[in-house]
């Protein structure tokens, strides 16, 4: 098991955000976390990613507990995160961007690779790596996120909610790509509202309720699962 | 009745309209009357255009650890000022008590004395700076970084504290002692004069009628903040931790999540801006040779000023802004009078909020997320 997650409780001050969830990520497997707004999917990510501290629970990568690991230390790990809404630098170009993605990473051949990657996988952050972030278009400020976090070569991207705000075509793109990332061996655990398209790539799934998990399988199954689909696929 | 007038001040406050009258105002009236002096005069011009820079140059040293710090974690570091004593007063008791300026000197009596010179002259800066990077990463530690998620105003309040601290803990006897001390530059003071040619000025003569002067100092401080400058630049605009550093001052969380180590940025940002600080204490007091506990404040707050003129948390901004505030001050004491320097820098301050608070280069603050 790549990364598991054990009764993990958050708290926003008297809020009780995440209460009490557990789920796990295999080696090479897409896992997909759905649920409605305020359901504490980002909370999840930025739990694991470090920034926000569990009151209980743990959170195991590779077998060491990582619950209390500083984030710069977790990236450097192997976790990585593309946050909600792309957070792109603004006042940073998109090489610099991406040379922050990869500030944890010392190898200049190892950065030189994986930024060869990122271009192959999304050749318009090429053209316009000298172009200031905050003048990309949000489809492409999310391929610059997406490529960011693959900069620190993580063995588990974290995906929030990559389809946010983008047209369908480019969705479809994009969700292309994360498939693509994935065949070259990353585990990706995707955070999405948009449930079809992310279960239609996913191989597992979780639904997420106020906190709580109240559904998992697999994606075939939570797709064709009643509940669900009238949830979460638009189906009445 | 009465409503209507607050709504119409209001406008007119809203609008801008009495600062930027009062601005045009001023400029036009400075504008006349120093272009006048200067037609008249154009010697002593170009003599006040010259201590104006020498000025400004010190000033932009100081006016970057503002708008460094500002930049990263929205502090006004008011002990920054102290920070630019603290430097004097190293390079002082480094020339004065341990002679640190000879030890080229000493070690190498084969060199020439100007390269021997040069290169003790190098050293007291340097350790100057290293000290006050020291010192202000541990105020950063101590004081500012346990304050992080409190409100601004908090640390603000202890940035303040820090300052009196540094000063009171300074005046006293066993450390910089209260009183005005004599400084001792590393070098002797070479002044030339410039009339039919250059010429350099014997020592203890009178300069003659309508030459323009200028010192070793002068080129010294030029040379020196030149050459900072341009070492910030580089380290901001092109090193892994000056990216790092404009990354972390756009957004710390995203940072964070990049595996930015965000803490040990904001000390380096400390450190630079302290160090910077340190060379302007020593380039400072060569200028104006005396130093005493108090010597940060006015310089601290002149410098201060200029960084909202060009436009707290801009680079280019400090430095623009510090070479305006050395040529307003200096245009001010030499052609209206020398208590005049003070109040023209003050309302340089005030009319700078009053219409553009964020400065020459600022942008308008944005919502963190
Ligand atoms: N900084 C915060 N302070 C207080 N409450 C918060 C904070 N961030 C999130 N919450 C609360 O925690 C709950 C979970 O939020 P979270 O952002 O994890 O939801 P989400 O599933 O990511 O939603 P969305 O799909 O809208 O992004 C919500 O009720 C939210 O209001
Ligand atoms: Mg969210």
């Amino acid at each position: 098991m790549l990364l598991e997650v054990q009764d993990l409780n958050v708290y926003y001050g008297a809020i009780h955000a995440l209460q009490g969830i557990s789920f796990s990520i295999n080696q090479g497997e897409i896992v997909t976390l759905i649920g409605a707004n305020g359901a504490g999917k980002s909370t999840t990510l930025n739990t694991i990613s470090g920034i926000l501290r569990p009151r209980s629970g743990k959170v195991i990568f590779k077998d060491r507990d990582i619950t209390l690991t500083p984030a710069e230390e977790i990236v450097r790990l192997g976790i990585c995160q593309s946050p909600e809404g792309r957070k792109i630098f603004a006042t940073l170009t998109v090489m610099e961007n991406l040379e922050m993605g990869a500030f944890t990473q010392t190898d200049k051949n190892e950065i030189n690779r994986s930024l060869e990657r990122v271009f192959r996988s999304f050749p318009r952050l090429k053209e316009r790596q000298n172009q200031l972030g905050g003048t990309l278009s949000g489809g492409e400020q999310q391929m610059l996120a997406i490529g960011r976090a693959l900069m620190s070569h993580p063995q588990l991207l974290l995906l929030d909610e990559p389809s946010m705000g983008l047209s369908p075509i480019l969705v479809e793109e994009i969700f292309n790509i994360i498939q693509e990332i994935n065949a070259q061996g990353t585990s990706i655990l995707l955070v999405e509202q948009n449930a079809q398209m992310a279960l239609s790539v996913a191989h597992r799934g979780y639904v997420l309720e106020t906190g709580r998990i109240v559904l998992s399988g697999d994606s075939t199954d939570l797709m064709n699962n009643p509940q669900v689909a009238k949830a979460y696929l638009g189906a009445h | 009745m009465e409503n209507e007038r607050l709504t119409f001040i209001d406008r007119m406050i809203k609008g801008k309209w009495i600062g930027k009258l009062l601005l045009t105002v001023i400029v036009l009236f400075a504008v006349w009357g120093v272009g006048n002096k200067a037609i008249h005069n154009p010697q002593l011009f170009i003599q006040q255009i010259i201590n104006g820079l020498q000025l400004g140059f010190v000033y932009a040293l100081i006016a970057l650890g503002y708008t460094m710090v500002y930049g990263i974690v929205r502090l006004i570091n008011f002990a920054h000022g102290d920070v630019f004593m603290v430097g004097a007063m190293v390079s002082y008791f480094a020339v004065g008590s341990f002679h640190l300026h000879q030890w080229p000197a000493a070690a190498f009596p084969g060199l020439p004395n100007f390269i021997s010179l040069l290169i003790g002259t190098i050293s007291v800066i340097l350790l100057s700076m290293a000290i006050c990077a020291i010192l202000a990463v541990t105020i950063e530690r101590i004081a500012y970084k346990p304050l992080r998620n409190a409100p601004r105003i908090s640390a603000l309040i202890t940035a303040i504290g820090v300052s009196f601290f540094l000063e009171y803990f300074g005046a006293l006897p066993f450390v910089f002692t209260p009183n005005f001390i004599t400084y001792k530059r590393p070098y002797e003071i070479v002044t030339w004069y410039i009339k039919d040619g250059i010429h350099r000025l014997e020592a203890g003569k009178a300069p003659p009628q309508g030459g323009i002067l200028f010192s070793n100092n002068l080129i010294i401080i030029i040379l020196v903040t030149v050459l900072l400058l341009l070492s910030l630049t580089y380290i901001v605009q092109k090193t892994k931790i000056g990216k790092a550093m404009r990354a972390s001052a756009y957004d710390k969380p995203t940072s964070r999540l990049m595996g930015i180590n965000v803490d040990g940025i904001i000390s380096i940002t400390f450190a630079l801006g302290a160090a910077l600080a340190g060379a302007a204490g020593v380039l400072y007091a060569t200028a104006y040779p005396q130093v005493f506990f108090w010597m940060g404040i006015i310089p601290g707050l002149k410098a201060f000023i200029a960084a909202v003129l060009g436009g707290i948390g801009s680079i280019p901004g400090a430095f623009v802004g510090a070479l305006i505030m050395g040529q307003a001050e200096v245009l001010a004491a030499g052609y209206i009078s020398t208590p005049m320097r003070d109040a023209i820098a003050f309302s340089i301050l005030i009319l700078v909020l009053l219409v553009r608070p964020t400065g020459i280069y600022g942008e308008p603050e944005r919502e963190k997320a």
